[in-house]
């Protein structure tokens, strides 16, 4: 059966061209004008994307099926546009042996709405003890570890996994905080947290660790990529390291793009998330990093929590925010990149640092899998309006208008999502 | 039904208005049966889930002379032990018909939080490290009464010890600053917040350079815990240079007032007995906690403020 998408732009890393899509199967067969297909999907006043590619996602599952499970993350990634995501591996039990880690595919494969990849843990059980079983990980098509939601705080440890990651060639992703900077943190360190009383998160409890890390990568040779990363001095951090040419990459969450501190004072948890929002000023310096080349990729840090540990006190409720379905509409709202540059930093690179080109990121491209995004740019939505497919609600854009809206979703060659509906 | 959650919430002619306001509620309270029916039919809970006895037994005096009914919600023996979430607590007792809700929580942010889940007024009794707002109108009250005034123009009062973790520090910096006085924090910086460049106050390490040239000190407490987390090398040391000594007593202006807001620290922040201190304003402070609390009451809870119902008596 033969598919073709009509009308719309196609967005590759050079430009936008105006082609219709034909798809048979699981691979792009022709781009051209005029095609016809046994199906038609409308993409008028759309750009084709390659699909979004997540590096960062909290499915839940196992261990905390009550915030999410594969299946229901798997569709809102579907209709945020993408055709992958990253999975974290803080589950219970964590990510960090071949039986969790084919537990959390297979769980993909069966929910059948988009790749799911799990990532592996740097040390068992996210200890930061013991190195984790990163051969036999690597062995069955890990290729990003993480102890994500915790640093590695002991850099000797840190050292032998960059030593690893650069012998077995996969990629450590380090959630930068040192910790003994960061007891009890609520928010930011900031003129608002020392209004409200709430001990903060400073920045240099993230900068510290960037830092450090980047000069193990200089040492060893590993590939280093930095999670969330929240604080202007983060951001020059990177982009000295690029220029140094070291294998460095990073990401940047739409939340801290597109919200700061200030939004804390209201006392909801909502609002709470690790890192913290920042400051205007960090903000500004996040974009201006995604815009100049030195943030390589949006991730969303997808991160569910039922309502009810969102109704704890501001201290106890725990870090998060959802952000699949609502990612290519914050950023397409607060960045003025050109669409080449969002598929860049939606698909491209965080397919490249995920190790999965083969299967996503090409793009309307002949011969490649059928991956594809077809988005509205224009389209302006309220995240109020939309009812999440995520189990939980934790959503922090509420009374916010965004520009950008996923039409459909193609995974292989089918449409997962039609017209922003899921279609299973 | 207004809230009272912050002192900023309140702003200054809301301040003075319950300032004038307490007067009436001291003179009721100096009558030889010092109850009056204003708030009758009114219920006010308290719920408390960080010990406070003082602030507690003060709101609930304040309550009854009003003649409101009381409630007192313990946590310690509730539903909460069963894993009730703080909103099906504050759900299940506004089903029940109650005005208002006297909160204290260790957690900042906690009054915000149950207003969105209530249709009863909410009063902040502390919440966390962030507001004290009673504490600090009765602070207030007691400076500007021994003054015979009714603000705090031209004075200088030093607010001395560990701001950085105080809601009382916070909520008397806005009250202070609001009624116009010089206001003066005196702290190591490890027991500052980290950013005050934004506070209207000026900030002072040295509390030795300005003991003699202040109207009022008041005294924070220091908990032991400081030290343990570093803030404090020993609180030997703190006391030295940060402590109420009978040196330092000694070189106080001769009308100069000394406050604390309890329980003290003796030998650590207070090294001097406070019944040797001439301008010792810290039993009036606890007398005038109720007048003041019986005001913010009286002012959250009327439906129409009739000032008539203070003049009779309870039956």
């Amino acid at each position: 059966m033969t598919i073709v998408i009509k009308g719309g732009s196609i967005v590759g890393a050079t430009g936008v061209t105006n082609a219709d899509v034909l798809i048979d199967g699981d691979r792009i067969v022709e781009v051209g004008q005029g095609l016809r297909g046994d199906e038609s999907l409308d993409a008028q006043g759309c750009h084709v994307f390659p699909g979004f590619v997540d590096l960062h996602t909290h499915l839940r599952e196992p261990g905390r099926e009550e915030a999410e499970t594969i299946e229901t993350g798997s569709r809102a990634a579907a209709l945020g546009g993408y055709t992958a995501v990253v999975a974290m591996p803080n589950t219970n039990p964590a990510q960090d042996s071949v039986a969790v880690v084919k537990f959390v595919r297979d769980q993909g494969v069966r929910a059948g709405l988009c790749d799911v990849f799990p990532s592996g843990c740097i040390t068992v059980a996210r200890e930061g003890k013991v190195l984790a079983p990163f051969a036999d990980l690597t062995a069955v098509g890990v290729r990003v570890f993480t102890d994500d939601g915790n640093g590695v705080q002991d850099p000797a440890l840190m050292r032998r996994a960059l030593e690893y990651a650069r012998t077995l060639g996969v990629t450590m992703a380090q959630h930068c905080e040192v910790q003994d900077l960061t007891r009890h943190a609520v928010m930011d360190e900031c003129a608002c947290s020392s209004d409200l009383g709430l001990p903060g998160w400073p920045a240099i409890a993230e900068e510290m660790m960037v830092s450090r890390d980047i000069e193990l990568c200089r040492l060893t040779g590993g590939r280093l990529h930095v999670l969330h990363v929240s604080t202007r001095g983060s951001v020059e951090l990177v982009r000295q390291a690029k220029r140094d040419g070291l294998p460095v990459t990073a990401e940047v969450t739409p939340h801290h793009l597109a919200l700061d501190h200030e939004l804390l004072r209201s006392f909801d948890p909502v609002y709470k998330v690790n890192p913290p929002l920042r400051s205007m000023e960090d903000v500004l310096a996040l974009r201006q990093g995604l815009v100049d080349g030195t943030i390589d990729a949006i991730a969303t840090d997808h991160a569910p929590h039922p309502p009810r540990d969102k109704e704890l006190p501001l201290d106890q409720a725990p870090p998060g925010m959802l952000g699949l379905e609502y990612a290519l509409g914050v950023v397409n709202s607060v960045v003025d990149v050109t669409p080449s540059r969002l598929a860049e930093v939606f698909s491209i690179n965080p397919a490249r640092i995920a190790q999965i080109g083969d299967r996503h990121g090409a793009g309307a491209v002949v011969g490649a899998p059928a991956n594809l995004s077809v988005v509205d740019l224009a389209a302006t939505w309220r995240a109020e309006d939309h009812r999440s497919a995520s189990l939980s609600r934790n959503v922090p854009y509420r009374g916010r208008s965004l520009r950008g809206k996923v039409r459909h979703t193609i995974l292989y060659g089918r449409a997962v999502v039609r017209d922003g509906e899921a279609m299973r | 039904m207004r809230h009272v959650r912050s002192i900023s919430e309140l702003g200054r002619d809301r301040i003075l208005g319950l300032l004038n306001l307490a007067d009436r509620m001291a003179e009721i309270n100096s009558r030889p049966v010092p109850k009056v029916p204003a708030l009758r039919g009114r219920t006010v809970v308290s719920l408390f889930y960080e010990d406070s006895t003082r602030t507690r037994l003060s709101f609930e005096t304040a309550a009854r002379r009003l003649s409101a009914d009381t409630m007192n919600f313990s946590v310690s023996s509730s539903s909460v032990n069963k894993g009730e979430s703080l909103r099906d607590t504050v759900e299940t007792i506004t089903d029940m018909g109650v005005d208002a809700f006297v909160v204290r929580h260790k957690s900042a942010g906690v009054p915000w939080q149950i207003a969105q889940w209530t249709t009863a007024a909410v009063i902040n009794a502390g919440d966390g490290a962030h507001q004290h707002p009673t504490q600090a109108l009765l602070d207030a009250y007691t400076i500007t009464r021994s003054r015979n005034s009714q603000d705090l123009a031209g004075l200088r009062v030093a607010i001395v010890g560990d701001i950085r973790h105080s809601r009382v520090a916070r909520s008397n910096v806005e009250a202070f600053t609001a009624l116009g006085a010089e206001v003066l924090l005196v702290a190591p910086p490890t027991l500052l917040p980290p950013v005050v460049s934004h506070w209207p106050v000026e900030v002072v390490h040295d509390f030795d350079s300005v003991v003699d040239s202040v109207d009022v000190l008041y005294m924070l407490r220091l908990q032991a815990e400081r030290m343990n987390q570093g803030l404090v090398p020993s609180l030997a040391e703190y006391s030295t240079h940060y402590g109420l000594t009978p040196r330092r007593v000694a070189r106080m202006s001769v009308d100069a007032q000394v406050m604390h807001p309890g329980p003290m620290n003796r030998g650590v922040e207070m090294v001097v007995d406070p019944a040797e201190i001439r301008g010792s304003l810290i039993h009036r402070q606890v007398t005038n906690g109720v007048a003041v609390r019986m005001a913010v009451l009286f002012d959250s809870l009327a439906v129409e403020p009739d000032h008539s119902a203070l003049r009779e008596e309870a039956r």
